[in-house]
Parts: C-alpha cells; sequence; structure tokens
C-alpha cells in the first residue's frame, strides 16, 4: 500500500428504490477521484445508477470477535418473532 | 457528487418517472410540492410511532406476568425504533430532526389520532395490537410500494418487524376470552371502545380527504382510503368472531354481491374533535412527549460536551 493514497469503500445502488450495497474498495487519493475510479472499477457493465464512496478509515465497525457480549442481550427474545405466538385454526391476515 | 447534474427542474420529467414505477431518491430533482407532502406524511407517521408508545407504556409496569411484561416492552421498543427509521427518512429530504419536534410540539403536526384515546385495562393493550397495528400494517404494507425510495425502504423494515405485535395483540384477546366472565367482558369492552377509532385511522373517505388525489398521483399513496378500510374491516371481523367477540356495529353485514362486510356510518364529528386536539387524551399525550424532550435534554447537552472534549483531545494530541 502507498502512503499518499487513501483507502475508500465503494457502495453501489443497482436500481432505483434499492439500497446501496457494499461491493469493495479502492485507492483514490481524493473522494471525488475514488468516485470516478469507481465508476471505472464497479460499473463498467451498468451495475448501478448511483455510487457511495467513504473513506475507510471512517467507518466505525463491531468486531465479529465480540458477537457474545455485543449480541448477548438479544438472544433470548423468541417473543419478538411472529412465530412464537399460535393463532387459532381458521383465522386469516394475522 | 450531484454538482453536474444537467437534468432541468421537469414536472413532466418527474411525473414519467413516477408513472413508469420507478422510486425517487433523495438527490433527485423533485417538485417542491412533493418534498413538503412526503415530509408532512412521514413526519406524521413518525409522530405516531413515538406517541403510539404511551398508551402502551401506561401498561408495562403493570402487565399481568413477566412474559407479557418483556413481549410488550419489547413492542414498545420496536415502536420507537420506527419512529427512528421514519425520521431519518424524512430527514433525508432536508427536513431536521429539531423541525420536526417542534411542529408535533407547536400542534402544526398531527399524529395518528387513535393515540389520543386511554388505555384503561389490561384488554385495552390486547385491542391495540390487534386492531391498531393491523390498521397501521394494512396501511403500512401498501406503502411498501410508495414513489419515495427511502419511505418505502422504511416501510419494508417496519412491516417485518411489526409482524409479532398484531400477533401478541390477538393472543391477549384470545387468552382473555378464553377466560372469566370477568375476563371475557374486559375483552369485549375494549374492542367496543377500540373499534371505531381503529375505524377512523384510515381518514377521511376518498371524496372528502384533503390531500389524497394529488398523494395518489405521485404515487405517495398506493390505495385509497376506503379501500384500505374494506380490507381492515373484513379481515378484523373474522377474527374477532373467531374468538367470540362481537362487533360493536349495528349495521355490519355480510354483502354477498360484493364479497365485503357492509359497516355502519363513521362518527366523523368525533373524528374531526379528536383531530382538532379534543380527544380525551390529547393534551396529556403532547405534554409528556415535551417533558420527555425537556427531561432529556441535560443527555443531549453531556454528550456534546463529551464529544467537544474527546475533539479537543485528539486535535491537541
Amino acid at each position: 500500500m502507498t502512503d499518499e493514497l487513501q483507502l475508500y469503500e465503494v457502495f453501489i445502488r443497482s436500481r432505483r428504490g434499492l439500497d446501496h450495497k457494499h461491493v469493495g474498495s479502492l485507492h483514490a487519493d481524493d473522494p471525488q477521484q475514488a468516485l470516478e475510479y469507481a465508476r471505472d472499477v464497479y460499473t463498467r457493465r451498468s451495475e448501478g445508477v448511483s455510487i457511495w464512496v467513504v473513506a475507510s478509515r471512517d467507518i466505525t465497525a463491531s468486531q465479529e470477535s465480540d458477537c457474545e457480549s455485543f449480541y448477548d442481550p438479544l438472544d433470548d427474545k423468541p417473543y419478538r418473532h411472529a412465530s412464537m405466538y399460535q393463532m387459532p385454526e381458521g383465522v386469516d391476515s394475522l | 457528487m450531484n454538482d453536474n447534474v444537467v437534468a432541468l427542474p421537469d414536472e413532466h420529467k418527474f411525473q414519467a418517472r413516477i408513472d413508469a414505477e420507478e422510486k425517487i431518491e433523495p438527490k433527485d430533482w423533485m417538485p417542491e410540492g412533493y418534498r413538503k407532502n412526503l415530509i408532512r406524511q412521514m413526519s406524521q407517521h413518525a409522530h405516531s410511532e413515538v406517541v403510539g408508545e404511551q398508551p402502551e407504556g401506561n401498561w408495562i409496569t403493570r402487565a399481568p406476568s413477566l412474559e407479557r411484561k418483556a413481549i410488550l416492552l419489547a413492542k414498545v421498543q420496536d415502536e420507537a425504533g420506527h419512529g427512528l427509521y421514519l425520521y431519518s427518512a424524512a430527514e433525508t429530504l432536508g427536513a431536521t430532526r429539531d423541525e420536526m419536534i417542534e411542529a408535533l410540539h407547536e400542534g402544526k403536526a398531527k399524529y395518528a389520532s387513535i393515540f389520543n384515546y386511554p388505555s384503561l385495562t389490561w384488554a385495552d393493550i390486547g385491542a391495540i395490537g390487534w386492531l391498531v397495528d393491523s390498521a397501521a400494517i394494512v396501511n403500512q404494507v401498501s406503502l411498501q410500494n410508495t414513489s419515495y425510495g427511502p419511505y418505502a425502504r422504511a416501510m419494508i423494515r417496519i412491516c417485518k418487524e411489526e409482524s409479532f405485535h398484531q400477533r401478541q395483540g390477538y393472543h391477549i384477546m384470545m387468552t382473555l376470552m378464553d377466560g372469566s366472565d370477568e375476563q371475557k367482558a374486559m375483552a369485549q369492552d375494549a374492542i367496543n371502545r377500540w373499534w371505531w377509532p381503529a375505524m377512523m385511522m384510515f381518514g377521511p373517505h376518498d371524496g372528502e380527504s384533503a390531500h389524497s388525489a394529488q398523494s395518489m398521483k405521485w404515487k405517495i399513496k398506493r390505495r385509497s382510503n376506503d379501500d384500505l378500510r374494506q380490507q381492515w374491516v373484513d379481515q378484523a371481523v373474522q377474527q374477532a368472531h373467531a374468538i367470540g367477540l362481537e362487533v360493536p356495529d349495528d349495521d355490519l353485514t355480510w354483502n354477498e354481491e360484493r364479497g365485503h362486510y357492509d359497516f355502519g356510518p363513521i362518527d366523523w364529528d368525533e373524528f374531526n374533535r379528536v383531530i382538532a386536539g379534543d380527544g380525551p387524551c390529547n393534551r396529556q399525550r403532547l405534554a409528556h412527549h415535551k417533558k420527555a424532550h425537556d427531561d432529556g435534554a441535560w443527555v443531549r447537552e453531556a454528550m456534546s460536551a463529551y464529544d467537544a472534549k474527546r475533539r479537543a483531545k485528539s486535535s491537541a494530541a
């Protein structure tokens, strides 16, 4: 990795109505250049209608190794799922 | 990234895009009216999620079992999350959170009128989950197809999470209807009080709805108030009868020819009165929201003070 170039993460909206999705990353001097590189690298076959680039160092991420303690309070709540509630037979739209 | 957009503001192009079922995304050109109409609808939708926590929150400390309490807490937590999704989606249109909250506090922005009714008994928690959430779901399912991308995506997320809300409500009603005479009476009393306000949730009849025609043309709304209301009545009546509840409408009859239930007239005077601020709990709901907002001010201040301190430290380092 060169010292000068920054790492950017690239997100593409493949069509209107869909969320931007992470597709990869690239090196660039500045955001505008990252955008143009992203166009050249990731959308050569009309893969998208909109691109976001974000400097990787600006992303704060959780660690998968911390999963256990990070998500622990959510694991024992089956009542958040509709399937926990038994509905009587013949009742629709529930 | 839109510095070089060359497309001229063009209502015709915009409408053509809508007509072709394409979504509108935040940086697209859009008519001012479309933006305003969306901010109005989405912020009111967000306010409804948040104010709706109050009648349910009223019973968290008095839920009849630990399990019911945990379920209700989880549901109310979901509603707060749904409010957040919707505020965030509205912010993509340039509205700020502060402006939206201020409009609510000043009475300029409304929220679903049904939350101005009190939750008097535990059965009301059943009735709210079952009737109010199912009415909201019928509406929200149709909005998964709304023309504004961020709104449509928020609706998809919300509908997915909402799936347990209606069931837990119905489950409460079902359990009460399986209980003592007093418990059955309590369930019947709850549907008696919540049925008509739930009917009103779909808004005025199509001919009298202030924003409907333009919203349909812009595909912000996808189905008419009356159409959604009918779908809800058809499913809710069946669900009520299945557990032995009576629907408090003497005119309710199955119309073989239409394949739908006919129902009695809605009391629009009551609807207008409650919307205008004179429901049983309007003042209480707003006062509580303001108080919660004001009581939280020190947290927001502490967070920004901490942030400033951290920034000063890292720039000094």
